[in-house]
């Protein structure tokens, strides 16, 4: 492997005694914590890539005394599995991490989202959480844990969604400001990360801020688990330094015959093989939340994005009208030009309602069908129309 | 320290307090950004996207509905940007909607139409999405609904669960699919609905509307061998002028009962008279049960509440089933009035009771339900034939081709068009229990009630629940066991309210003695049947109108209007004698929750 480096933090083997990295933190005082997370320049890793100690900051600094750690394990992106594979090896690292976020930010109680379709997970979680909670108790902090069921719906990963859907409400989106650090789960601040960041905090306050940095770009510290699917001789989950090219990624991980490779699911974007050298996976090009599909020559570009638009189509919650209607408008249209009903002008008018619906739609859901739609419509026209 | 926030506006710098949204900050200074799921009554939803407008350094656009400003923003309101957002929104819109303008009930008052026609929106821009098959539920005797025109606002989402507390109707589905429905997407009238109607006075476009009878009606009138007689209730004469050119709060009693006349009604009397029959009613029911309580020491359900308003009515009979003792058994005015209009009316004027179209001109959307209770026939006849809404009455008047503001004013026609101005506050929230009061305080203590001008002010005003009470001292022998005490009364307004003193008496913790609920806010004024829009302001000024009504009105006390005493001397004979019962009482239906 050349330009690419395969590093195993996340899925490396528990500490010989249990708990002992959190154990050493509940020595350091919540400004300690921060401090290092945000020195460490982690971003999160459930898409949206905000900075994590300084999340935490905002949660710890408002004035309500009731605060929430949260912990997102709706894995809804298309294409995304790494959650639940750290949820069934290394569970320890993701409660030692919502424990140390707690202790940051002055949490008592704790919620984990988990998809419904891992419901099978839940008697390993439980035991694990026995004995997370045995040692809580000698660590002396007062925190709890609770697991919520998702139910199916991708638009219940999106944070405030998510919210409504653990206070038994509909998982509709909220309008924000109010931003979860200030109003979150019950309208109280809260912190929520992805499982993966919570691994990372872990690591973070195992080896230091320091350690942590030197994996990465300036952007994009550390290092990320990838979910590899579609046309690879080798799927599955790998966790590498981020910084790198599409290119390398594809020279590792594709067939030989690479077309396009889909950054981020479906929400995500699609780099064609002539942008494959200049793209960087990371946050100063395209960012992912882990998910990698790659399209060989033998694909359908037009399929692929019908699929797409599909997904969205079904899993917008439906309340905003840009993301409701606009969802079917890009999927009749694209049929309609398929099927020769409207000119291949038609796709240009699909691209500004695409836009539209970008700057105007109420969630990140609706937010970002533009980056599949004009990626894959801008790059593979053709296949568009014939 | 300073809760002001600096922002510009399309140019205008202002302070405005911190939490202002960007749409009030850029209302107080003239600029008008557009909506659709806004309505001040209700909760931000924030769905529409139609209020979007650029804040400088943002990349997205800015619901204005639902962000407040933050220091130093720098909006503004009509760059081309925000007029192409808006514009592909609108289409949006309409690529979903059955757009039927030129049939539509909601034409000229419909908030997608206006701002369709104000962006010029091109109806050719996109495909139609509207879904195939969809069929206007028309099962309630109250509300259609046609999915068909639904924006997906949540408004009567929002109303039938914050206003009303009812849930009758909420989202269901996602993505494409979504929509607003019923419990297990069931017909209107087979759930748990009141039928009051304040959906459909929050809801922009035609989707909700109430059911319209007035076909019905214009066919009876045209029949030479019925005699259609229309009462009408007092919250309509202060708010059907605002459908026909008039602004809002102008009473137009007079040009109504002319333009009811013309359209051709056989005769046009006031529901006021059975209001002030309810309150003799109402008044003796209330010292029948105080005197059993306190005198006798029986046990008897008090606090009695004041059953006028069917919406009301029918939430207790499903939320509340076993406190249904606690409504006075007096029917509405409008059920009242139907009982006469084919008995007492019928035999004073000589026509057969068949031959009598009974219409009653209503506020409330839950007056037509009411109207088709079964045990609604005391008079050997389905008492009332049909609740017409005060906009069914607006659309009416304009079929007639009448020219409203020019229609001289006539008196109500008699028997049953004499009233008193307690009556005339039956519309507004509070009115019922001033009437009461200003009866019950003189048949007790034989002086007027205590207010400067009869005004009782605590039982006035927007307030959600009002207390007062009042001491009867030196009071006539008979009741004696009266002397003393402190009557206590509340009065509330929106079933939100309801259920909370509704819960006060289920845990056995209300300190009342009489209490007054109205289904919708204001109280009838601003009913389910009235012109949209309805709000605070607009409430306010029709109850402005109907207070000055009563101000006006020659008699002020139920009890002391002659047609009232002549109806028990020729007729009923005495409050809660046998008649009354038969005719003037009913009885209630426990219902379930689901
Ligand atoms: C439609 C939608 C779905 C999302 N689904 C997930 C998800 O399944 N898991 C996740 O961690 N974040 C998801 N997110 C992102 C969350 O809203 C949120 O940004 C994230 O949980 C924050 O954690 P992080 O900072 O650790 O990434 C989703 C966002 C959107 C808009
Ligand atoms: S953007 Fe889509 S998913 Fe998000 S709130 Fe709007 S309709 Fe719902
Ligand atoms: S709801 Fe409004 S836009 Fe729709 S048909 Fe009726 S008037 Fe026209
Ligand atoms: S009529 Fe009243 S109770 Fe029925 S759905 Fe509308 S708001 Fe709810
Ligand atoms: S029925 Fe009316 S109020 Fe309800 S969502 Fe549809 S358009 Fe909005
Ligand atoms: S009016 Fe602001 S989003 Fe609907």
């Amino acid at each position: 492997m050349d330009k690419l480096k395969r590093v195993d933090i996340i899925f490396g083997a528990y500490t010989a005694e249990k708990y002992k990295v959190l154990e050493a933190t509940m020595k350091k005082s919540s400004e300690e914590i921060i401090e290092e997370m945000i020195e460490s320049g982690l971003k999160g890793r459930g898409g949206a890539g905000f900075l994590t100690g300084l999340k935490w900051k905002f949660t710890a600094g408002e004035a309500d005394p009731e605060r929430y750690v949260v912990c997102n394990a709706d894995e809804g992106e298309p294409g995304t599995f790494k959650d639940r594979e750290i949820l069934t090896t290394v569970p320890r690292k993701v409660f030692s991490g919502m424990a140390i976020c707690a202790k940051a930010i002055g949490a008592k109680k704790g919620f984990m989202y988990l998809r419904g379709e891992y419901r099978y997970l839940l008697p390993d979680l439980h035991k694990e959480l026995d004995i997370f909670n045995e040692h809580l108790k000698r660590f002396g902090l007062d925190f709890d844990v609770e697991i919520r069921m998702g139910s199916g719906a991708y638009i219940c990963g999106e944070e405030s969604a998510l919210f409504e859907s653990i206070e038994g409400k509909r998982g509709e989106p909220r309008n924000k400001p109010p931003y979860p650090t200030v109003a979150g789960v019950f309208s109280k601040p809260t912190v929520i990360n992805n499982v993966e960041t919570f691994v990372n905090a872990m690591m973070i306050m195992k080896y230091g801020a320091h350690e942590f940095k030197k994996l990465g770009t300036d952007d994009s510290r550390g290092s990320k688990l990838f979910s590899v699917s579609g046309d690879t001789p080798k799927p599955g989950i790998y966790e590498l330094e981020l910084g790198m090219t599409v290119e390398d990624f594809v020279n590792e991980f594709g067939d030989g015959d690479t077309k396009a490779v889909q950054v981020g699911g479906a929400a995500g974007f699609c780099v064609p093989r002539k942008k494959f050298k200049d793209t960087i996976i990371g946050f100063e090009g395209v960012p992912t939340g882990g998910s990698m599909m790659i399209f060989n020559s033998s694909r359908s570009m037009y399929n692929v994005l019908h699929n797409y638009i599909d997904f969205f189509e079904e899993e917008s919650c439906g309340q905003c009208t840009p993301c409701r209607v606009g969802c079917q408008q890009l999927m009749k249209g694209i049929e309609a030009v398929k099927r020769g009903e409207k000119q291949s002008g038609y796709l240009k008018q699909l691209l500004n309602l695409s836009d539209t619906m970008k700057i105007t739609s109420k969630c990140g859901l609706g937010q970002s069908v533009a980056n599949s739609f004009s990626s894959i419509v801008e790059n593979f026209k053709e296949e568009m129309i014939y | 320290m300073s809760d002001k926030i600096k922002v510009v506006i399309d140019g205008h710098d202002l302070d405005v307090d911190k939490g202002t949204t960007i749409l009030d900050a850029a209302k107080s200074v003239g600029v008008r950004i557009p909506t659709l799921c806004h309505h001040e009554d209700l909760c931000v939803a924030g769905n529409c996207r139609v209020c979007v407008v650029e804040v400088e350094g943002r990349k997205t656009l800015i619901a204005a509905c639902a962000a407040p400003v933050e220091e130093g923003m720098q909006i503004k309101t009509t760059t081309p940007k925000v007029r192409r957002a808006r514009t592909d929104i609108m289409s949006l819109l309409v690529s979903e909607h059955n757009t039927q303008c030129t049939t539509c009930y909601r034409s000229t008052n419909c908030e997608l139409q206006d701002l369709a026609a104000e962006y010029n929106v091109d109806s050719e821009r996109y495909l139609s999405v509207l879904k195939p098959g969809i069929e206007v539920d028309k099962s309630s005797f109250s509300i259609e609904k046609d999915d068909s025109k639904c924006v997906r606002c949540q408004r009567c989402v929002r109303t039938c669960a914050e206003l009303q507390h009812v849930n009758a109707i909420t989202v269901s589905h996602k993505g494409k699919d979504m929509k607003i429905s019923t419990f297990m997407d069931l017909p209107m009238n087979d759930v748990v609905c009141v039928n009051c109607g304040q959906c459909v006075t929050h809801c922009p476009t035609g989707a909700l509307t109430e059911r319209r009878y007035y076909h019905e009606i214009w066919e009876a009138i045209g029949d030479p061998d019925k005699h259609v007689v229309i009462n009408t209730a007092p919250s309509v004469r202060v708010a059907l002028g605002e459908m026909l050119g008039y602004p809002a709060g102008t009473r137009v009693t007079g040009q109504m009962v002319t333009s009811l006349k013309k359209i051709g009604f056989d005769s046009v009397l006031d529901t006021d008279f059975t209001a002030d029959l309810t309150i003799i009613e109402e008044g003796h029911e209330f010292l029948e049960r105080v005197t059993k309580a306190l005198k006798h020491g029986e046990k008897v359900a008090l606090p009695m509440i004041t059953s006028c308003s069917p919406g009301w009515v029918k939430f207790i009979e499903h939320m509340y089933p076993d406190h249904l003792d606690h409504l006075s058994t007096c029917k509405s005015p409008q059920q009242m009035f139907g009982a006469l209009t084919k008995t007492f009316y019928a035999e004073k004027i000589g026509v057969d009771p068949e031959k009598i179209v009974s219409v009653a001109a209503m506020p409330c959307a839950a007056k037509k339900y009411e109207a088709n209770r079964p045990e609604m026939n005391d008079s050997g006849y389905q008492d009332v034939d049909a609740g017409l809404t005060t906009r069914e009455i607006g659309h009416m008047v304009k079929q007639a081709g009448l020219d409203f503001i020019n229609l001289p004013n006539t008196p109500y026609d008699s028997y049953m068009g004499e009233s008193s101005g307690a009556a005339v506050i039956f519309g507004a929230t509070g009115g019922v229990m001033e009437a009461a009061l200003r009866t019950v305080y003189e048949v007790v203590t034989g002086r007027e009630v205590p207010f400067k001008n009869l005004n009782i002010e605590p039982a006035r005003g927007l307030q959600g629940i009002k207390e007062a009470a009042i001491k009867l001292e030196n009071v006539l022998p008979a009741f004696d066991f009266l002397e003393g005490v402190e009557v206590k009364v509340a009065i509330a307004h929106g079933l939100k309210n309801a259920r909370t003193i509704m819960e006060q008496i289920k845990k056995g913790e209300s300190p009342y003695h009489f209490i007054e609920i109205m289904a919708c806010p204001g109280g009838c004024i601003g009913g389910g049947g009235q012109p949209i829009p309805t709000t605070d302001e607009i409430r306010k000024k029709r109850i402005e109108a109907i207070y000055a009504e009563d101000e006006g009105m020659p008699i002020r006390k139920s009890h002391e209007v002659p047609e009232i005493a002549k109806i028990y001397e020729e007729f009923l004979e005495k409050p809660l004698g046998h008649k009354s019962h038969e005719l003037l009482h009913t009885h209630y239906v426990k219902r379930n929750r689901y």
